[in-house]
């Protein structure tokens, strides 16, 4: 069976982990990136450019490898997939951004153990043909990416007053400055990156209330 | 021996894998909703830990580094192997996990149930693998030094785990709203107690 494409079907794959099988706030996967390298808007972007591209190869590579992987090391198999892949990305991160990579440090090499790569590799690309693969990589980590901008874009504004490196909020409103304003240095902190995503959850879960737990 | 203790306390309160760090979020909040099972997964972590931990260190002293292969001959000395770091890291991590497994099936096999697919799973916990990664930053002198931090970190992260798995089983109870029932409120919970945790950093031992 052969569908065009771009199918209704396949454009779905790209779609649904947007909202309603979002990584982060659904299928709670990819936790520990979305919150440590939020606090600006530029390594959000960085990382989710990186972990689409390296969702994206390792999903084709395990769907054209999946009729020949013995079961018992697929894991491995994985590992070491995933593994070369971020090698190769960390590497071109340095020689093109490197200020970035700096400030991502450590999360670069953790993207191995991202689970949203073990998660999609095992539950979509062990069954399903590359294209399908490619596309579900590529929603995937579009769904992480949004999450990771909004968090991004609220700490940051909030916390630091500019966007991308670029003041938003004019120097004459702050209270040294003899205005009224002044940052709001608690979102710069890790613990409120959970907590925004926390509100972020509710949000999503009040639009759509199939997602609700019991 | 003071430096030892000074590199225990630090890791686990003020440089908390979970509230610092963010590691290991996935099996954290996947696996706290009873305590028992959050004590078991946590223990395994804290073993996990102090043995990759400080064979990474070695491994990264000893042939990973610039110039780390002069022991096996002169001509070695120019050698950078440090691109290889993620691969050899993960490797090692993941044959400690199925030795662990092992042992965890022969000698709690009531444990090995409950646990299921996570106990394979630390493997890809980024704790683990982020335990190790800092080992660059950290700069130890000895392996010593490493296997405290090991020890240190997984019992940071038995801490937490067991802290929110008591908390969610209390919540069972409480009147959330539906929405933010479940995976919500944990987040905004566990936001709550690394804020908590922020106190702890400026202290200097």
């Amino acid at each position: 069976m052969s569908d065009p494409l771009f199918s209704k079907k396949n454009l779905k794959l790209l779609t649904t982990p947007l909202s309603d099988s979002n990584p982060i706030t659904v299928q709670v996967l990819g936790i520990c990136s979305a919150l440590a390298v939020t606090a600006q808007l530029k390594p959000a972007i960085v990382m989710t450019l990186s972990v689409m591209a390296v969702l994206a190869l390792a999903n084709v590579i395990i769907s054209l490898l999946r009729n020949t992987i013995p079961t018992r090391i697929r894991i491995i198999v994985q590992l070491v997939v995933v593994a070369a892949l971020v090698i190769l990305v960390d590497q071109v991160l340095r020689a093109y951004v490197y200020d970035v990579s700096k400030q991502l440090s450590v999360f670069v090499g953790l993207i191995i153990t991202n689970c949203i790569l073990m998660g999609r590799l095992e539950a979509f690309a062990l069954g399903n043909r590359p294209w399908q693969s490619f596309l579900d990589g590529i929603g995937n980590a579009a769904g992480y990416g949004i999450i990771l901008i909004i968090v991004a874009v609220i700490r940051e504004i909030l916390g630091s007053g500019s966007l991308m490196g670029y003041k938003l909020i004019p120097d004459s409103w702050y209270i040294v400055n003899g205005g009224f304003y002044s940052n709001n240095g608690l979102m710069v902190l890790s613990p409120m990156a959970l907590i925004v995503v926390g509100i972020i959850i509710w949000v999503q879960r009040s639009c759509s209330r199939k997602l609700i737990e019991n | 021996m003071e430096n030892l203790i000074n590199i225990f306390v630090k890791s686990i309160f003020i440089e908390n894998m979970v509230f610092a760090y963010f590691f290991g979020m996935c099996s954290y909040l996947a696996v706290s909703k009873k305590v028992s099972t959050a004590t078991g997964l946590g223990i395994a972590v804290v073993f996990v830990l102090g043995i990759t931990v400080p064979v990474n260190y070695l491994l990264e002293k000893y042939v990973l580094t610039e110039g780390a292969l002069v022991w096996l001959g002169k001509d070695f000395a120019g050698v950078d192997l440090s691109f290889l770091r993620f691969i050899m890291f993960i490797a090692i991590i993941a044959s400690m996990v199925q030795l662990v497994e092992m042992i965890v099936e022969k000698f709690a096999p009531t444990l090995y149930n409950q646990l299921g697919i996570f106990l394979p799973l630390i493997a890809v916990n980024c704790a683990i693998l982020g335990g190790s990664l800092f080992l660059q930053q950290k700069a130890f002198v000895n392996a010593g030094e490493a296997t405290v931090y090991g020890i240190g970190s997984g019992i940071g992260w038995l801490l937490a785990i067991v802290g929110i798995a008591a908390i969610r089983e209390k919540i069972e109870y409480s009147n959330v709203p539906a929405p933010l029932r479940g995976l919500g409120i944990t987040f905004i919970v566990t936001g709550l107690m690394g804020l908590a945790f922020m106190g702890f950093s400026g202290i200097k031992l």
